[in-house]
């Protein structure tokens, strides 16, 4: 999950894959044995076998629908999350473009206004000191604080998504297993769906020039791993599965719980559902 | 990269701007097309005599304007290289993807109509000319030395249904980008039914107001007497024109007030802050109404002469200033209201660099440039002889 660990994945990867190629250029019997780590390990350079199990071999996203669930009375905005992605996915390192991010909401007693701040407020990023790390400053410890909650925020992978159907390419579409993806290669950075995403979910790669946001981990829940949010969040406030899995932990989040969705009123149908937020949260 | 300062509750992302000024030159410069196209076309169509002297004018200008609509679009891309994509597979829910084809078609147009329109001129400056110009004239004949008064008959013809044809296609091509940002639902400020309405109107009065410019300069660079008689059908036009786009402005921002939904308080805060001069002075105090009034006293006291003629230039560049500004108030305003609806962010415009205010100004003016040079391989001037063929 940090940094460090991925030129260090892929050079074992690439061990293994020598390692392999020298036992079956040998032809010895023990070859076999460690050939049979070479299937797992070089799944990702392979090619997608016919169409459907892109980008993991064994993959099929006909057989997932994928879900997240967020459990707002658990979050207690410690910002791992926003920490991990920021890491795994390679966002910019800026106080600005985020793919997850969590906001603030605090009632202040006498206040009507409820209070509503991010990580990237500029009094958060006093507090943590830099731009590559997140964490709320505690600006409230001399109010009286009346109501306050956490909500944490990602793309919505929505159902209609407005992004998909601005894009003028056909870059960013919808998955069979409803991840709503960007092909990189093939975004012109119009960012047309940064101003038709009702959530604030894209941002603008200036180094790439192009689009980006949340896939959910693309990469890691096609090979059965969580999202790096929800594994790193220490009180289970992030939830993940296939709803089409009736005991996944998204279809029992939803099934046990009253859940909702932010901006219903869009028409986007969001796929990420909420617990515990209030009716200032969209 | 500049992160946008904020007041009160914005989505992270949102501190980027991502559609610079030249997204609101862009559709300046395409309603400028719109509009110099309906001039041309109320004297080939709809038989406005009072519009010869500046009808081959105008379609000069369509064109020029025209084929520099892209630019804006082109330099704000992350992969201009790729923009192609667009046009090779088009995503047809998009308003965007059909852009390419849309423009191609009309700057077609222009250039056959424009052809048809200058034929007599090619024709005789093939005939005449012996120089490298002349090679260039007799290339662009496409053969055809005809100039009988039978085939001049079949040209006309041709041109009257190319105008006809061309107006939906121009007020087609600006009413589709006031759609690109009319059909977004993400933007209170933006979603409105009216705004591909609003946008057209805009245009076709920016059009008519810069014909008035370039044809009053044209003269005074020419040394010709100004026809007070084309320039005040002009004014006609404009004043006709400008009364709808403030009603339709206004029943826009009024529905919007109205109907008050959410996040409608910071709209209000909004309009009556940081939009106050932008949008209540500059836009439509000092950029419509005043024009509009000033109209309607010079045609109320019958005014002509150089009054006249001075009365509706300064009328055109407050009309010309009013429809960017209005560009800007939708495009970068749009922007400084949060998604949230809970609070307010400021664009910074840089002067340097791809996407400032240097190369906005650059992008406006250069169609000027290649008008000029129209203008000197295809002298539009109907004062001309030989254009006495209209
Ligand atoms: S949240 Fe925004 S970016 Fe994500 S799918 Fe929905 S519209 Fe697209
Ligand atoms: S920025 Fe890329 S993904 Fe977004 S609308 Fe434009 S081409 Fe599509």
């Amino acid at each position: 999950m940090t940094k460090d660990s991925k030129p260090e994945l892929a050079a074992r990867r690439a061990f293994l894959v020598k390692l392999a190629g020298a036992a079956s250029c040998a032809g010895a019997a023990v070859g076999a044995a460690t050939l049979g780590l070479t299937p797992a390990v070089s799944a990702k350079t392979a090619p997608a076998a016919d169409g459907g199990s892109f980008p993991t071999k064994d993959y099929d996203w006909t057989k997932h629908q994928w879900g997240f669930g967020v459990d707002a009375t658990k979050c207690i905005g410690c910002l791992r999350c926003v920490e991990a992605c920021k890491r795994e996915n390679d966002v910019p390192a800026n106080a600005h473009q985020f793919r997850t991010w969590v906001e603030r909401y605090v009632h202040l007693e006498g206040e009507d206004q409820v209070r509503i701040d991010s990580q990237q407020d500029p009094v958060n990023i006093a507090a943590s000191g830099s731009e590559k790390t997140f964490r709320f400053a505690n600006r409230y410890k001399d109010a009286k604080v009346y109501k306050a909650f956490f909500v944490p925020k990602l793309c919505n992978h929505c159902t209609h998504p407005a992004c998909v159907q601005v894009c003028p390419v056909g870059a960013t579409y919808k998955s069979e297993d409803g991840v709503v993806l960007i092909d990189h290669d093939y975004c012109i950075g119009c960012r047309y769906c940064v101003q038709a995403c009702p959530y604030g979910a894209r941002y603008f790669d200036e180094e790439r020039g192009v689009s980006d946001k949340c896939t959910w981990c693309y990469h890691r829940i096609t090979k059965g791993l969580q999202p790096a949010c929800v594994e790193v969040c220490p009180v289970g406030a992030r939830i993940f599965g296939d709803q089409k899995d009736k005991e996944s932990p998204i279809s029992l989040f939803i099934r046990n719980n009253r859940v909702q969705v932010l901006r219903p009123e869009s028409g986007n149908a969001p796929n990420v559902f909420y617990v515990g937020i209030d009716k200032e949260v969209n | 990269m500049h992160f946008a300062p904020y007041t009160g509750w914005v989505y992270p992302n949102e501190t980027v701007f991502e559609w610079s000024v030249l997204i609101a030159v862009y559709p300046y410069i395409t309603g400028l097309v719109a509009g110099a196209f309906t001039v041309s076309s109320l004297y080939q169509v709809f038989g406005f005599e009072r519009l010869r002297p500046v009808a081959h004018l105008a379609l000069l200008t369509s064109l020029s304007f025209m084929v520099f609509v892209p630019t804006p679009l082109l330099l704000h891309l992350g992969h201009p290289e790729r923009a192609f994509n667009a046009t090779i597979t088009p995503h047809l829910t998009s308003a965007m993807a059909m852009f390419g084809f849309f423009a191609s078609f009309y700057v077609a147009l222009l250039i056959v109509e424009g052809w048809f329109a200058n034929r007599p001129f090619i024709v005789e400056q093939a005939q005449t000319r012996t120089d490298l110009l002349g090679r260039f004239y007799r290339l662009l004949t496409l053969g055809s030395y005809d100039v009988s008064p039978h085939t001049m008959h079949f040209d006309k013809k041709w041109i009257f249904a190319l105008a006809v044809i061309g107006i939906p296609a121009a007020h087609g091509l600006h009413g589709y980008v006031g759609f690109m940002y009319g059909s977004l639902k993400s933007r209170e400020w933006w979603s409105s039914d009216l705004m591909p309405v609003i946008f057209l109107f805009s245009a076709i009065i920016s059009g008519v107001a810069l014909l008035v410019v370039l044809y009053v300069a044209s003269c005074k660079l020419r040394r010709i007497p100004v026809d007070a008689a084309c320039v005040k059908g002009l004014a006609y036009t404009i004043w006709a024109f400008i009364m709808v786009a403030i009603v339709l402005e206004a029943l826009a921002f009024a529905n919007l007030v109205y109907k008050g939904r959410e996040g409608i308080d910071t709209i209000l805060q909004y309009v009556t802050g940081p939009l106050l001069v932008p949008y209540f002075l500059l836009q439509f105090a000092i950029g419509m109404v005043l024009p509009l009034l000033w109209l309607s006293y010079m045609i109320w006291r019958g005014t002509t002469g150089k009054a006249l003629i001075v009365g509706v230039t300064v009328c055109a560049c407050l009309v010309l200033f009013s429809v960017f500004m209005m560009r800007w108030n939708v495009v970068i305003g749009g922007q400084e209201i949060s998604k949230t609806g809970k609070g307010l962010l400021s664009y910074h415009m840089p002067f340097w660099g791809k996407e400032g205010a240097l190369m906005a100004i650059l992008l406006t003016t250069a169609p000027l440039g290649l008008l000029y040079v129209l203008t000197r391989l295809f002298p539009p001037w109907a004062d001309d002889a030989a254009h006495a063929h209209g």
